[in-house]
């Protein structure tokens, strides 16, 4: 008999787990795990007057042209974009100083045009071998500097590295074709 | 011999399930704390494309959104098929982004400002022509700092 009275004393919790169970079912349900995540881009300012007509050394100049059947044009060459940093790496550094590829890893342009018509996920493609390929190269630099990676030296160290090869993407006006109807 | 035999016949043991709230539980505030409120319906399709060299966006409250897609099923008979950009809730033109943005740029602290980042949420399959529309309307709100949402992947070899 007293054994009886003790459990009917107690509270029942079996029930809490059903409870805390649709709650969590509701959290899952309405959980978009956040992915918020991307290319990290600089625009340049906006400006009415057409650019400064400054003479570049054609040397410097990488350009990578995309097309609006997603086809690249790298520097006059069809190219792949599997290709593109590994050559984008050669023509910054100019390991060998071919008198085609650039001075100097400070006076490297990269310069981007595409057509209207281009699909955006391979713009984004070549964005990110470029990207990437500065990556890489900050990642070797730093590694032959101070024989570290590239985040775990300090941030004036990181600067010198990233002043040394410093990424310039410079982005063409798109051309017309290939507009969707 | 005895003793063994009467506590097996008595006592069935059953396992216990007084830890289950609390693994529940925990599970609960895993999911109450890594949910972010969908506070806008998305009218475009958008699936990003995927990238290796991506940075982290850090400060929420910094950061808005822009996203370009084609509308949804639900969306089509009234918007039509061709891609569109949708700011907050509602379908726009890339006239309505100075505003969007401005509108964004009060509720950010004075002193943030310079850092407000807009986030471009863009589907894999739209044509550059109306993302150039649109990133030439941020330069000319002077919005420069800018984010193309994408999945991480494996950096390319070679």
């Amino acid at each position: 008999m007293a054994k009886k009275n003790r459990m009917t004393n107690e509270i029942n919790a079996g029930s809490m787990a059903d409870i805390a169970f649709l709650l969590l079912i509701f959290f899952l349900v309405t959980t978009t795990i956040a992915e918020d995540k991307g290319v990290l881009v600089k625009l340049p300012p906006y400006s009415e007057e057409p650019p400064p007509d400054v003479r570049l050394n054609t040397r410097n100049i990488y350009s990578v042209m995309v097309n609006a059947q997603n086809q690249l044009l790298v520097r006059g060459e069809p190219m792949k974009i599997e290709d593109l940093k590994h050559n984008a790496k050669i023509f910054i550094l100019n390991p060998e100083k071919r008198a085609d590829m650039s001075d100097d890893p400070t006076k490297a342009i990269i310069s981007i045009k595409n057509d209207r018509g281009t699909k955006y996920k391979t713009y984004l493609e070549v964005y990110n071998e470029l990207k990437a390929a500065y990556n890489e190269l900050w990642e070797e630099a730093a590694m032959k500097k101070f024989g570290k990676n590239l985040d775990e030296l300090k941030n004036a160290q990181q600067k010198e590295i990233k002043d040394a090869i410093p990424l310039v993407i410079s982005e063409a006006e798109p051309t017309k074709f290939g507009e969707e109807k | 011999m005895s003793k063994f035999k009467k506590k097996q016949g008595n006592v069935t043991p059953g396992i216990s399930t007084a830890s289950l709230p609390d693994i529940v539980f925990m599970l609960l505030f895993f999911f109450m704390v890594v949910t972010k409120m969908r506070d806008t319906e998305l009218m475009v399709k958008v699936i990003t494309p995927q990238a290796s060299e991506l940075t982290k966006l850090e400060k929420k409250t910094l950061v808005n959104f822009i996203f370009i897609g084609r509308p949804t099923e639900k969306f089509k008979a009234k918007a039509g098929t061709k891609p569109r950009i949708q700011l907050a809730d509602k379908f726009a033109t890339t006239d309505d982004i100075p505003l969007f943005l401005e509108k964004h740029k009060i509720s950010v602290p004075e002193s943030q400002r310079q850092s407000v980042i807009t986030s471009l949420k863009i589907d894999n399959d739209v044509t550059m022509g109306v993302v150039g529309d649109v990133k030439t309307a941020l330069r000319k709100a002077g919005q420069l700092k800018i984010n193309y949402s994408a999945k991480q992947r494996e950096r390319t070899k070679g």
